[in-house]
């Protein structure tokens, strides 16, 4: 394509609406990728906001602040906000905002689809919360109730809080799976020319198998939850014995989701965490290959594992014991990951930036997600940790360290590459201590909590549990207090700051670098050459 | 695991300044097991079955294998972050992966290690340990039948024909703060399990409504009792004493309120307590064939509805509408008792109480409840509230409706 027929297309496409119009039809990945973010953030707020009003419940045994009812709705809002339009929107925020920069494109495959998967979000984040509202006003009791799993018969007795949750299921899945679309879409056909399946960036092929995961396993979610919605209001007994049906059914086609969310939640974290130490290492990513090639066994396995979500439901010895072994095997290939990123920075020439500190935060904290995870695969133990808080601490460490610091890693690495000013350094490395330290001050007793005995999702509890309580709630008050310095930081740093460079951190490879910061409107006018 | 990582800390580390650096190290103190502290505990409470004290020793070893992991691993990467930074001037080197036999002979080692960690170290003693857990049947000395309702737990003794229903006791001001928490606070119940010290007990676990899960962490022992379903599990207790446990799964607004308590006595005394329990049962039972007063129906009624249904539909009866309806009003409640030949009028009061409302928190108390108890909450209920029906149904009716 030559200057002389690429000006006059550009000035049209310079002319977009401004205001609301152009974040409502807009098709440009950035700006798309932008409002997946800034919905993220918000979410992260409100379903944070949800939490600290539990922890502050749980902060002295007795009822205080709430009646149980609403207390389990709070804890199952929570984890479907964080799940679903917290966490997955920032990793699509990412993959919309860095594929085309990194793979060399002009933008996304499916622009317009790509709009509709936004906007299909805020309804769907508007019907889970919705039922918040009408009860104040006397609409109907609330909010879900029963956790985010939504576990049948209780599901099938709660009131219309589980239709919203339905519904917004539903849009969030559907959502999800154009995303996923694009992006294979994009992966396999945009790529610059020379650029490889094997040359492509960790942070695509993390998503790839993400969004073939998705593809796979959002279709079972949804088909459960549409049981569930036949069994509450059209006279079907999928998950009722009396008439035929099986509770534990319900179980084995949520987990079958479930499990492998847990992957689509970390995939793209540990696409984008080579990236990073490479970068602040100032040394070229370890064993490309074998973390590609982990990533595909990591998501061949996380679908045959399912069902260790339930080992106390009653499975046979067979299937407990087979159960258990896979869930093990998943260690090696996550073994082969921690290996390359530690091995990444061997021998490098570190600094450490914020990116970085959450980086290293992240590896070790998610290594305590990791062992504890291959404890809680075994059967025999699990009886004792399963239900409870040692299973809240495990899960957080996997996906508050593992998903949560992972998406503020990339926050802070891409943040100058998207603004073209810099964050404040300062203020970044502040809200890394408070966060690391409050982290681990909220959940490091809970894991104490769960093996001296004490139940998961109880709005009160017994005496001998009221220390470790009454200190994780402290924590997770500064928790949350600190992340309003992300919030701070964010802001002032897309609204001014020193000028970014192209290349932004010394040590950084790869296209995304060698466009501006920020990039122009349309990345990749002319793809480049990938030797 | 990243054990592999020896393969380039072999070249660098001085195995003697590693050591104290780990100190440095976030955490690994925190995972160590048997730290415990009298007001901070930080392991399983104290074992009292076999499988308990099974799975609190794979629990042990397990911490100690991944603590040395973790410790290991981090101490190498943290021995990394110290030496090869760049304010010291480290420059860096620029390997992307193993490039000699020597070094992929590394790499492969630590991973015959994590198999040997994952298939056999942990998993060989799980297997074992999951076999003696699922195996039930063998040389059981007796059957406890454990039914989870919302939100109490229903004990049979299927050979000695007793049964009861095991609530919550803590009084309901403990809970809202009016008054002072006892020691056993939302661990304590009405009617604990009693169960023989030496012997094997098969459970079998049922629920009523919704999932429930039966848990006694000093048993180790945790089972889900499934709506519709039979599941099993079996405990040996070794030591007299009072054992306290939680419903675990989600189950509801009261799920925080349904403890387990089991008395664990040496046999003789749990002989003599079961004849006590049949003795009550027959008391119980022949109440139903005498006509009782209103006034009696009434004492009864309140106490029964103190337990069993003021948990949703509250002390005053107005409920916690819409997912717990208000009897007081009710038009259910003052419908009419029967119809005009004694029989259950589909959906009427009589109706609700013995067989519940399909979908909903309102169970069946058909099978928990004895007729006297029936007849009692079923005639207290017209009769309270601001209710004014003024009628009664009789024990002996309540048999005949069966």
């Amino acid at each position: 394509m030559s200057a002389t027929t690429t000006l006059p297309v550009e000035r049209h496409h310079e002319s977009h609406p401004g205001g609301l119009v152009r974040w409502l039809t807009t098709t440009n990945h950035k700006d798309i990728g932008t409002m997946y973010l800034t919905f993220s953030l918000i979410m992260f707020f409100i379903g944070g906001l949800m939490i600290l009003a539990v922890r502050a419940e749980l902060f002295q045994p007795g009822l205080q602040l709430m009646k149980p009812e609403f207390f389990n709705q709070l804890i199952g809002v929570h984890a479907l906000v964080m799940i679903f339009a917290a966490l997955m929107p920032a990793a699509t925020g990412f993959a919309n905002w860095m594929i085309p920069l990194m793979i060399g494109a002009p933008d996304m495959a499916l622009p317009r689809l790509n709009n509709w998967g936004f906007w299909l979000l805020p309804p769907a984040a508007f019907l889970l919360t919705l039922p918040f509202t009408l009860a104040l006003f006397g609409v109907g009791d609330g909010a879900i109730a029963t956790g985010w799993t939504f576990y049948a018969p209780l599901s099938v007795q709660g009131g219309m809080g589980v239709d919203f949750a339905i519904l917004a299921v539903h849009i969030l899945g559907i959502s999800s799976i154009m995303g996923s679309i694009n992006i294979i879409v994009t992966i396999f056909n945009m790529r610059a020319p020379g650029m490889t399946m094997m040359k492509l960036p960790l942070f695509a092929w993390g998503w790839l198998i993400t969004a073939f995961l998705l593809i796979a396993t959002l279709p079972v979610l949804a088909g459960a939850v549409t049981m569930l919605l036949t069994d509450r209001h059209f006279g079907t007994h999928f998950f009722d014995a009396g008439g035929g049906g099986d509770p534990i059914l319900f179980q084995h086609l949520f987990w079958f989701f479930g499990h492998p969310e847990v992957y689509i939640l970390l995939l793209p974290v540990w696409g984008l965490i080579p990236h990073v130490l490479s970068t602040f290492s100032r040394k070229p990513t370890y064993g490309y290959k074998a973390q590609v090639y982990s990533f595909i066994a990591i998501g061949l396995l996380s679908v045959i594992v399912w069902a260790h979500h339930f080992f106390t439901a009653g499975l046979p010895v067979p299937a407990l014991i087979y159960f258990m072994f896979s869930t093990m095997a998943i260690s090696l290939p996550l073994a082969v990951l921690f290996f390359c990123w530690i091995a990444t920075m061997w021998r490098g020439a570190m600094t450490f930036e914020t990116p970085m500190l959450f980086a290293i935060g992240f590896i070790v904290l998610f290594g305590i997600a990791g062992l504890t995870g291959l404890i809680l695969a075994d059967v025999a133990a699990d009886a004792q940790y399963h239900h409870s808080y040692f299973v809240v601490a495990h899960f957080h460490y996997a996906l508050f360290a593992g998903g949560i610091m992972g998406v503020m890693t990339g926050v802070y690495y891409w943040l100058p590459k998207w603004t073209g000013h810099m964050y404040n350094e300062r203020l970044g490395k502040l809200h890394f201590w408070l966060t690391v330290v409050s982290f681990n001050l909220t959940f490091i007793p809970q894991f104490f909590l769960g093996l001296a005995g004490m139940p998961r999702r109880i709005p009160d509890y017994a005496l001998q549990f009221s220390e470790f309580n009454a200190i994780s709630t402290v924590g997770a008050f500064i928790l949350g207090l600190s992340q309003l310095i992300f919030a701070w930081n964010v802001w002032a740093c897309i609204r001014g700051g020193s000028k970014a460079t192209a290349r932004v951190w010394e040590g950084s490879e790869g296209l995304e670098w060698e466009l501006s910061s920020p990039p122009p409107h349309h990345s990749w006018e002319v793809q480049p050459q990938v030797r | 695991m990243a054990c592999r990582v020896f393969q380039y800390a072999q070249r660098k580390i001085e195995e003697r300044s590693i050591v104290p650096r780990m100190a440095g190290c976030i955490l690994p103190a925190v995972l160590l097991p048997g730290l415990a502290d009298a007001a901070y505990n930080i392991n399983f409470p104290d074992p009292v079955t076999p499988i308990a004290r099974e799975t609190l020793h794979i629990h042990n070893e397990f911490m100690l294998v991944i603590t040395v992991l973790f410790v290991v691993v981090f101490a190498i990467m943290i021995y990394s972050m110290i030496r090869h930074r760049k304010s010291i001037g480290h420059q860096p080197a620029s390997f992307t992966g193993p490039n000699s036999k020597l070094q992929w002979l590394w790499a492969l080692i630590p991973f015959a290690i994590l198999l040997f960690i994952d298939f056999i170290l942990m998993g060989i003693p799980a297997v074992n340990a999951i076999i003696e857990m699922e195996d039930t049947k063998t040389r059981a000395d007796m059957v406890l039948k454990v039914t989870g309702m919302q939100w109490k737990w229903q004990y049979e003794y299927p050979e000695a024909g007793v049964k009861y229903i095991s609530t919550l006791a803590t009084p309901r001001e403990q809970i809202n703060n009016a008054e002072a928490k006892g020691e056993h606070y939302l661990l304590e119940v009405d009617n604990p399990v009693v169960l023989p010290v030496g012997k094997k007990v098969r459970i079998l676990l049922t629920s009523t409504d919704v999932i429930h899960t039966w848990w006694v962490p000093q048993f180790g022992v945790k089972r889900d009792a499934i709506p519709g379903f039979l599941r099993e599990t079996w405990v040996k207790i070794e030591k007299p004493g009072i054992y306290r446990g939680q419903c675990a799964e989600l189950c509801g607004k009261d799920h925080g309120f349904m403890p387990v308590v089991v008395h664990a006595v040496p046999e003789p005394e749990y002989l003599a307590w079961l004849e006590e329990k049949k003795a009550e049962a027959k008391a119980a039972s022949g109440g139903a064939d005498r006509t009782w007063s209103s006034e009696e129906l009434l004492a009864k009624g309140q106490d029964v509805y103190g337990k069993q249904c003021a948990a949703c539909h509250q002390p005053n009866g107005l409920g916690l509408p819409p997912a717990f309806p208000a009897l007081s009003g009710s038009p259910v409640v003052n419908g009419p008792l029967l119809d005009k030949d004694g029989k259950i009028i589909k959906d009427s009061h009589v109706d609700r109480v013995l067989n519940g409302k399909a979908g909903t928190a309102m169970q069946a108390f058909r099978n928990t409840l004895s007729d006297v108890e029936l007849a009692a909450v079923i005639t207290y209920e017209r009769n309270s509230f601001g209710n004014h029906r003024g009628d009664m149904i009789q024990p002996a009716q309540i048999k005949s409706l069966r």
